[in-house]
């Protein structure tokens, strides 16, 4: 499979890149990992005019802690750095959990994180994880740079609200106000298949009490779902069997599975009940050892 | 790298070739490629270095699997002119013109392969891995290979031969 012929660019500075863009015509494409969009284009579900590679634009290999406690990933922070960031491990559950869970080692060494909210599959994984955690895309353009809730940055399957001349060039996740708990629960047929159901948590807690909730699922439903109702119901709350059963319950139900060949859709709801319950479940264990001590 | 197109009449077909310099397996290397053209494709039929497979085409099973500045990836989605300026490692590097590869001669040892199409991916996979981690367990290696599908046999030698391939280059490494 070859991809339809197009116009390829390699800039190197992302001024340059964006002029590109926006003197690009009707149909852009901006090249990180490559590892959905090389894809589409060899199926020719993508046949973009122009192909502007950023690969050779310096200093967005990064991923960093700034000293407001915020943790900011560069466009070109390949899954794999992630999988092995020390500074992902002890600040960052959610994160750390995900990031051995995208797609399979190979591609890990080339995909991105800002690639993968970019493209906007339901079945991404990284959506679920940024979105719990309340995280933002700053996409820089020729009107200047604005940061973009992840929440309203996924538009529907496969599409966003970046301006075809945009570039995504962060995503951003929020200090903690509390102690960070969480993770994400992925249910494969094997290893590198997307997800049959995926589920992202991320809490925030302070004296016995969760002060942030964030929950959000992947692959049940057109789009990456945020389980708004089942966080609120925790915000304020201590985590005991009553209040993690009802937020469990109630990410059910804002699940919207469909039945097909990764299973059927009461299956794909129970997963996302089960896997609630884990991950917070997980977190009135730790708060109890910690009460404990 | 010759490539030939339809002749409309009259219509001069516009071909965006480039240039790219880029290393493989050592040696330094210049082509001209369309952008469109797959690093499988310019591996295979520009350098003639078959022992990259093609398997399924779409990112899923690593047969295709070559080290790009020493990490695996999969060469039928990265485009060729991705590789200007970088080092491409497939299979036929491996071996010396006189042995070969401790990882290869762990294939042979164990009975790592059956019909040998996943083997080059493999290979190239377990060689990243063992560069990075010298003493992996067994786990680590299910781990590492686990972008790589075979259906001949089962993994079960294909574990095996990585961890011989490790412990003999942990003897060497010992010797040396």
């Amino acid at each position: 499979m070859y991809p339809s012929r197009f116009r390829y660019e390699a800039p190197r500075s992302l001024d340059e890149a964006i002029s590109l863009l926006h003197d690009g015509g009707d149909y852009v494409k901006v090249l990180a990992g490559g590892q959905s969009l090389v894809p589409l284009m060899k199926l020719r579900f993508a046949s973009p005019e122009l192909v502007v590679d950023i690969n050779n634009v310096p200093g967005l290999s990064y991923h960093r802690a700034q000293s407001d406690g915020s943790l900011h990933i560069g466009a070109l922070c390949r899954h794999a750095e992630l999988e092995r960031s020390g500074l992902l491990k002890t600040t960052q559950p959610t994160m750390a959990a995900a990031a051995p869970l995208i797609a399979d080692p190979i591609v890990r060494n080339r995909g991105t994180l800002v690639g993968s909210l970019c493209h906007a599959d339901p079945q991404g994984d990284w959506a679920s994880v940024v979105l719990a955690l309340g995280g933002s895309v700053v996409a820089s353009g020729p009107r200047g740079t604005r940061t973009i809730p992840l929440a309203g940055f996924v538009t529907g399957p496969f599409q966003n609200v970046l301006e075809p001349d945009e570039i995504a060039v962060e995503a951003v996740i929020p200090a903690a106000q509390g102690a960070r708990s969480g993770g994400y629960l992925k249910l494969e047929r094997r290893v590198g298949d997307f997800a049959t159901v995926g589920v992202a948590v991320a809490l925030e807690t302070s004296g016995g009490k969760v002060i942030r909730a964030g929950i959000a699922l992947t692959g049940v439903g057109g789009s990456t779902i945020g389980a708004t109702e089942a966080a609120q119901a925790l915000t304020g709350q201590p985590l005991t069997a009553e209040t993690i059963e009802q937020a469990a319950e109630l990410a059910a139900q804002a699940a919207r599975p469909r039945t097909d060949h990764r299973g059927s859709a009461d299956y794909k709801r129970h997963m996302v009940r089960t896997f609630v319950l884990r991950l917070l479940s997980r977190g009135e264990t730790a708060e109890t050892a910690e009460r404990a001590a | 790298m010759t490539i030939v197109y339809d002749d409309h009449e009259g219509q001069i077909t516009d071909v965006p070739v480039r240039r790219i310099r880029f290393t493989v397996n050592g040696e330094k290397k210049i082509a001209e490629v369309e952008p469109r053209l797959l690093l499988a494709h310019l591996i295979r039929r520009g350098l003639g270095l078959t022992g990259t497979h093609m398997g399924c085409d779409t990112t899923n099973c690593g047969a295709c699997t070559v080290l790009v500045d020493g990490r695996p990836v999969k060469s039928c989605t990265m485009l060729a002119v991705q590789a200007d300026g970088h080092e491409i490692s497939t299979v036929e590097g491996l071996a010396s013109a006189s042995e070969l590869h401790p990882l290869q001669e762990g294939f042979r040892e164990e009975h790592g392969l059956q019909c040998g199409f996943c083997t080059p991916g493999m290979m190239l996979a377990a060689k990243a891995l063992l560069d990075e981690n010298p003493d992996p367990s067994e786990e680590d290696v299910r781990w590492a290979l686990s972008g790589n599908l075979c259906r001949c046999t089962g993994y079960q030698n294909i574990v095996k031969s990585v961890l011989w391939a490790a412990a003999k280059l942990r003897a060497e490494a010992g010797e040396a």
